[in-house]
């Protein structure tokens, strides 16, 4: 709802203006939630500084594959990566925009925020339902010095197929092969236990009024209802807060070589990485029917990549390297060709 | 209610005139094309529906009906749970919703001070008129917390230890679950089975009322022998409006089931119904997946439990619809 009205608020703002233009040239995207409120902020920013008008849906990853396969959009978002092939069969072109942060957040009386200390292992565990109390002997384990209750614990999971889930049980999959095998990673799969809630502010209000909950939310969720997040311990061994400061570290360990950008971000390497994080991102046609329009979208991200970042990170998304951003452009200029054949990037 | 007194009275045969005008001639025309879009329309939602869960259907057989899998990684599919849900909680609500509706309906035609009835009606209307979506915000932010905080704990430690019966109250009180959307659900459909009701009741012609009263009946002998049986069609016909308004309810319930793709033996447990599974999944179902299509072949299943619902409705009331 929130983030809803947000985009309503951020229309209506954009429209205001408009009497006063003539020229706005629009564009259009739809899909991924996850990063639906740093578009809405850079498309407001957009419009006074470039003169592009961006209306994006955020109507989930599955929906935006589905449009700009269809072409009804002039691009796609999608927080999954597409595999290659598929991209390759519909003639699209992937980029990543930002990346953000899952975070597991907590309602256990007596805990406060960043308390807890969890392993992906004990958290795989918990959603399988194989540790059912908070003061099973290997919670008590790792979290010396915190006192936890003989309380069930009761998991909140996704109940809408969103990217969040995929990046979550993506993350479980990596730490638990058990997990890998019995539930998997996907945009939602078979729990084998727990309550499923709708959107990211329902599982935040379900944790929040549910005693014993745990749940995974973006980051920004967490922050903005308060919830009581958990430390995690990443590949490295150590265990670190959610917080700007890990996520940045995990990002810099990111390797940005893999074909068509799909950096896996999950479980990276580093003292300082929060271990659950993922890019998001961009499909555009490398055949466009409109080269302005298309050109258009490129304005915009470049645009986004330049200005963007210091909005991006009030948000809590974490803004691209500028050398990917580089190399994303680079794609632009070799892969996105216009009916005529020529490139459409960088545009005249 | 307009079955009743349609039952009652034989309708008058008005002297037919010729239909000489072009104008007749259009507006018969416009009402043929009018009733028959329905028909049309309704036929190609079916076909649609069919056709786009045929690879579902295809691939899992007649046990997709009965299979509670619902795996979206390994791509394995089955209605058994969501068509469990959606029964169990459709039921449930008119348990609870009936007897009430029945209450209101009875107060306000027979009991009720006359300057009572209005208001009183004029509210259970406004009731009808809340959009599900606020029904279920209502029931997430109120009714859950309520649920989980003191009504389910105190069940769970009762009732719960029953045996036998006790399965059916026992496990975690997360607030969300079967009862709890049966609840909400009861709430939403018992607007229209009371005003059904009522005005069914009003529908009975004095008449027989007063020579019932005049033989020495009682308020209540007069209802169960006199009002009921003239307004059995249109009673059962109320609650089947609710019925069928409770199989397809979506939004609400999706924020009060706990949305879990398992059966749980306890009415406290999470489920899912078929209209919320598919509100919920819909989004994320790529273009020709077999999701897509398993999600389309459970709208086709809602579809026909909707319409079998009806039929049977249609087949209790067929002796008293002939008389």
């Amino acid at each position: 709802m929130n983030r809803r009205s947000f985009l309503l608020a951020s229309g209506a703002a954009a429209l205001l203006p408009l009497a006063g233009r003539a020229e706005v040239a629009q564009i259009t995207g739809a899909g991924a939630t996850f990063p639906a409120p740093v578009y809405a902020k850079w498309g407001e920013a957009a419009q006074s500084a470039l003169g592009i008008r961006l209306n994006y849906q955020a109507i989930g990853s599955g929906g935006g594959q589905n449009q700009i396969i269809n072409r009804t959009a002039d691009f796609g978002a999608s927080d999954a990566p597409v595999a290659a092939e598929r991209l390759q069969q519909h003639n699209l072109l992937q980029f990543p925009t930002v990346m953000g942060s899952v975070v597991p957040i907590v309602n256990i009386p007596g805990v406060g925020g960043d308390q807890l200390r969890l392993t992906g292992e004990l958290l795989a565990e918990i959603y399988a339902g194989r540790i059912s109390k908070w003061n099973d002997p290997k919670l008590a384990e790792v979290n010396q010095g915190v006192s936890l209750p003989n309380l069930a614990i009761a998991p909140v999971y996704r109940a809408d197929g969103s990217g969040t889930t995929f990046v979550f049980t993506s993350y479980l999959s990596a730490v638990s092969p058990e997990w890998k095998q019995k539930v998997g990673a996907s945009t939602s799969v078979r729990w084998p236990v727990g309550n499923g809630a709708r959107g990211n502010d329902g599982v935040a209000s379900m944790v929040r009024n549910t005693r014993g909950a745990i749940g995974y939310v973006e980051n920004i969720y967490a922050t903005r209802n308060r919830l009581a997040t958990t430390q995690l311990r990443n590949k490295a061994g150590h265990f670190v807060r959610p917080g700007m400061e890990s996520f940045r570290a995990a990002a810099a360990n990111a390797d940005w070589s893999a074909p068509h950008f799909a950096a896996n971000l999950i479980d990276t390497n580093g003292a300082g990485s929060w271990p659950i994080v993922s890019p998001t991102f961009i499909l555009l046609p490398t055949n466009p029917q409109d080269a302005t329009r298309s050109a258009n979208v490129m304005k915009f991200f470049d645009w986004a990549y330049r200005n963007g970042g210091q909005m991006a990170t009030e948000l809590e998304y974490i803004p691209l390297p500028d050398q990917v951003a580089d190399a994303v452009r680079a794609a632009w200029g070799r892969e996105v060709k216009g009916p005529d054949g020529q490139p459409v990037w960088p545009a005249r | 209610m307009s079955q009743a007194v349609a039952a009652s009275s034989a309708p008058p045969h008005p002297a037919r005139r010729k239909a000489g005008s072009a104008g007749d001639a259009i507006f018969a025309l416009a009402c043929r094309a009018a009733g028959l879009f329905v028909l049309v329309l309704l036929g190609a939602i079916i076909v649609l529906l069919f056709a786009g869960g045929w690879p579902a259907f295809r691939a899992f057989g007649l046990a997709f009906l009965t299979s509670t899998e619902w795996d979206p990684v390994q791509e394995v599919y089955g209605a058994g749970v969501s068509l469990y849900g959606t029964v169990v909680t459709a039921v449930l609500a008119l348990a609870f919703a009936v007897p009430v509706a029945f209450g209101i309906a009875f107060f306000l035609t027979e009991l009720a001070p006359a300057p009572l009835r209005r208001p009183v009606g004029a509210a259970i209307e406004l009731l009808a008129a809340v959009p599900s979506i606020i029904y279920g915000m209502w029931g997430f932010f109120v009714i859950v917390p309520v649920m989980a905080g003191t009504i389910q704990p105190a069940i769970i430690d009762t009732v719960g230890e029953l045996p036998v019966i006790g399965a059916l109250f026992q496990g975690p009180p997360f607030g969300t679950g079967i009862l709890t959307a049966a609840l909400i659900l009861a709430i939403m459909v018992l607007p229209f089975i009371a005003a059904v009701m009522r005005d069914a009741f009003d529908a009975v012609p004095p008449v027989y009322k007063e020579s019932a009263y005049g033989l020495g009946a009682t308020t209540w002998e007069v209802v169960r022998h006199v009002v009921l049986p003239y307004t059995r069609s249109a009673v059962v016909g109320g609650i089947m409006l609710g019925l069928g308004r409770a199989l397809g309810e979506t939004m609400a319930v999706t924020f009060v089931i706990g949305n879990a793709n398992r059966i749980s033996p306890s009415l406290f447990g999470a489920g899912n119904t078929i209209a919320s599974l598919i509100a919920l999944e819909f989004p994320e179902s790529g273009m020709g997946s077999l999701k897509l299509s398993a999600l389309l072949a459970l709208g086709f299943l809602l579809f026909a439990l909707s319409f079998l619902v009806l039929a049977i409705s249609r087949w209790l009331l067929r002796p008293r619809l002939k008389g």
